[in-house]
C-alpha cells in the first residue's frame, strides 16, 4: 500500500478527485473516526510513519519471539530431512526422493536461511543435527530404518509445523512484512503436508491429503502417539457457525463432518508446541 | 452515511469517492471495525456494473467469499461433467475438494449474513471440463491464485479472530494446491514456478487477484477500498 499510489490511481479514474473530496471531508472525519480536519491532513504523515514501520525498524520483541519459535521448528526439520535422507539403514525409493523428499528437504532449510537472515543477530544460533532425538524418547524407534514410519513422522511433524505458524498469527497482525513471510512460508509447510500424506496414500495408508478427523479424534494418521499433535483438529463449529449444518453440495444435503473437519485446519498454542517437539530435542530456554 | 450519500447529486460518483477514501483510512485507523457498518448493504453500490467487496475486515471477508464462490462453482462443475478418463482416486479427492469449497462458501455467506455480496455468476466458457488437462490446469491455477490471494490479504485484517479463520482456510487451499500439482506433475507440488528463491509462496494483491477471478466472472467483483475496479 502506498498513499502517493493511491492518490494517483484515484486521480486516473477520478481526474475531479481533489475537488471530489474536499466538500467531503466531515463526511470521511464522522465515518472514521478521526477527530478533526487536522488528523485528515496529517493522514499521509501517519502512513508513512506505518510504512517506515512496516518495512524499516527492529522486530518488536514479540515478534522476534514468535520468528524464533518458527526458526527453531525449521532448524528441527531441516535436521530431520538432511538426516532422514542421509540414513543408511532407510531405504527411499528413487522417485520418493526426488521428487518430494529432496525438494522439502531444501525447502526447510531455504526457510531456516531466511529466518536466520531476518532475525539477524537476533537469530538464535543452530543445534547440531545430533543434539536432536529423532525418536522422540524411543517412541519412533524404527523412523530412520522404516521408511513407513519415518513418512508417518513427516506428515506429523508438516501438518504440526502448519499448526504452529497458525497459532502465531495473531502476534503478528497487521504486520505486513513478517505476517505476509510467515504466512508465505504457512503455506509451504502445508504443501508439504500434502504431498507427504499423497505419498503415503499411493503406498496403501488410509490418509488424504488433508486431515480428515472424527467427532471425538483430530488424528488420521493411524499413528496414535501422535494424538496431541492433532488435538482439536476434529472442530466443527467455526466463529459460532456449524459447518456441518451448512447446505452441501447436492441438493438437501449438509456439508459432511469429514469435509467440515479437513475444509478447516486447526492453530496450536505456543505451549502445545514447546510440548509437542521437546520429546524431539528442540529446546526452547 | 448512507443518507447522506443518497442525496448526492452523483450518488455513484459520491460513493466511488468515499470508498476509495476510506480504504485509506482502513489502513491507517485502529478503529476500522466501526467502519464496518458502512459497508453493510454495499453490494447496493454499483461500480462499472460490478459487485464491490466493501471497506475493512468486511471487505476482506467479501473477497474471501467471492474466490470460494468461483472456486466452489468450479468444483461443482467438474463433479456434474467429469473429465473423461477420471479415475476413481481422482474422483474422490477431487469430490473432497468440492466439498470443502462449498463449505467455505457457505461458512463465509453464513458469516457475513447480512453483510454479504450477492452470489456471483460464473463465466467458465474458456474450460473444456471435459479435458484432464484443461481442467487440471484450472484447478492449478484456483488453487495457486487462492493461496496467493490469502497470503497476500492477511496483512490487511484487523481483526485477530477473522486473521486465524483466514489462516484456517488458506493451509487447505494449499494441500488442495500441492495435490492437483502432483496430478498435473508429479513433484510439482511446491517447485520453483510457484515458490521464491526462499521456498516461500508468493503473495497477490487483491487487484491481482480479482483481475485473474473477472476473468472466470460474468459478475465481475471490484475493490475500490483496495485500489481496484476493473
Amino acid at each position: 500500500m502506498n498513499l502517493s499510489g493511491i492518490i494517483e490511481e484515484i486521480e486516473k479514474v477520478d481526474p475531479e478527485f481533489q475537488d471530489r473530496i474536499s466538500p467531503r471531508r466531515d463526511a470521511i472525519k464522522n465515518m472514521t473516526g478521526f477527530g478533526s480536519k487536522i488528523a485528515i491532513a496529517a493522514l499521509p504523515f501517519a502512513l508513512n510513519a506505518l510504512f517506515k514501520k512496516a518495512y524499516g525498524q527492529t522486530p518488536s520483541a514479540a515478534v522476534l519471539t514468535t520468528l524464533n519459535i518458527a526458526l527453531r521448528l525449521e532448524y528441527f526439520e531441516a535436521a530431520f530431512y538432511k538426516t532422514g535422507l542421509a540414513a543408511t539403514g532407510l531405504t527411499i525409493p528413487a522417485a520418493d526422493r526426488t521428487s518430494i523428499l529432496a525438494p522439502i528437504s531444501a525447502h526447510e532449510a531455504a526457510h531456516v536461511t531466511f529466518l536466520k537472515t531476518v532475525l539477524g543477530a537476533n537469530a538464535l544460533a543452530a543445534p547440531s543435527d545430533t543434539s536432536y532425538d529423532f525418536t522422540a524418547g524411543n517412541t519412533f524407534p524404527t523412523v530412520f530404518s522404516n521408511y513407513d514410519i519415518f513418512l508417518a513422522v513427516a506428515e506429523t511433524l508438516e501438518d504440526t509445523g502448519v499448526r504452529a505458524y497458525k497459532g502465531q498469527a495473531g502476534v503478528l497482525l497487521k504486520e505486513q512484512v513478517y505476517l505476509t513471510a510467515a504466512l508465505n512460508i504457512h503455506s509451504v509447510e502445508a504443501r508439504h503436508a500434502s504431498a507427504v500424506r499423497y505419498l503415503r496414500r499411493t503406498r496403501g495408508a488410509n490418509i488424504k491429503p488433508w486431515i480428515t478427523s472424527t467427532a471425538t479424534l483430530g488424528n488420521d494418521t493411524t499413528l496414535s502417539a501422535v494424538d496431541g499433535n492433532y488435538a482439536g483438529e476434529n472442530l466443527s463449529v467455526q466463529a459460532t457457525v456449524d459447518i456441518t449444518k451448512l447446505p452441501g453440495a447436492t441438493a438437501g444435503s449438509t456439508i459432511s463432518l469429514s469435509a467440515a473437519t479437513e475444509a478447516f485446519d486447526e492453530p496450536l498454542t505456543t505451549a502445545q508446541v514447546v510440548a509437542l517437539v521437546t520429546p524431539f530435542g528442540v529446546k526452547f530456554s | 452515511m448512507k443518507t447522506l450519500l443518497d442525496t448526492a447529486t452523483n450518488a455513484n460518483m459520491a460513493r466511488r469517492s468515499f470508498l476509495r477514501y476510506a480504504g485509506v483510512g482502513a489502513a491507517a485507523a485502529t478503529g476500522v471495525l466501526a467502519m464496518a457498518s458502512c459497508s453493510k448493504h454495499h453490494d447496493d453500490v454499483n461500480l462499472n456494473n460490478t459487485i464491490d467487496i466493501g471497506t475493512g475486515d468486511i471487505g476482506i471477508l467479501n473477497y474471501a467469499y467471492a474466490l470460494e464462490q468461483l472456486e466452489a462453482a468450479f468444483y461443482l462443475q467438474v463433479a456434474l461433467t467429469p473429465y473423461s478418463g477420471i479415475t476413481v482416486q481422482e474422483t474422490s479427492l477431487l469430490t473432497d475438494i468440492r466439498d470443502h469449497e462449498v463449505g467455505h462458501r457457505e461458512f463465509f455467506k453464513a458469516a457475513l449474513s447480512a453483510n454479504a455480496i450477492v452470489g456471483l455468476t460464473p463465466d467458465f466458457s474458456s474450460i473444456d471440463f471435459s479435458n484432464r488437462t484443461k481442467v487440471l490446469a484450472a484447478a492449478q491455477a484456483f488453487e495457486d491464485t487462492g493461496v496467493s490471494a490469502y497470503n497476500g490479504a492477511g496483512y490487511l485484517i484487523q481483526n485477530v479472530d477473522y486473521l486465524l479463520l483466514a489462516g484456517k482456510i488458506v493451509s487447505v487451499e494449499a494441500r488442495h494446491a500441492a495435490y492437483i500439482r502432483n496430478l498435473v506433475s508429479y513433484g510439482s507440488f511446491a517447485d520453483n514456478t510457484i515458490l521464491d528463491t526462499n521456498a516461500m509462496d508468493k503473495q497477490q494483491t487483491i487487484a491481482q487477484v480479482l483481475t485473474i477471478a473477472n476473468t472466470y466472472l460474468k459478475t465481475k467483483v471490484s475493490a475500490s477500498a483496495f485500489n481496484y475496479i476493473p
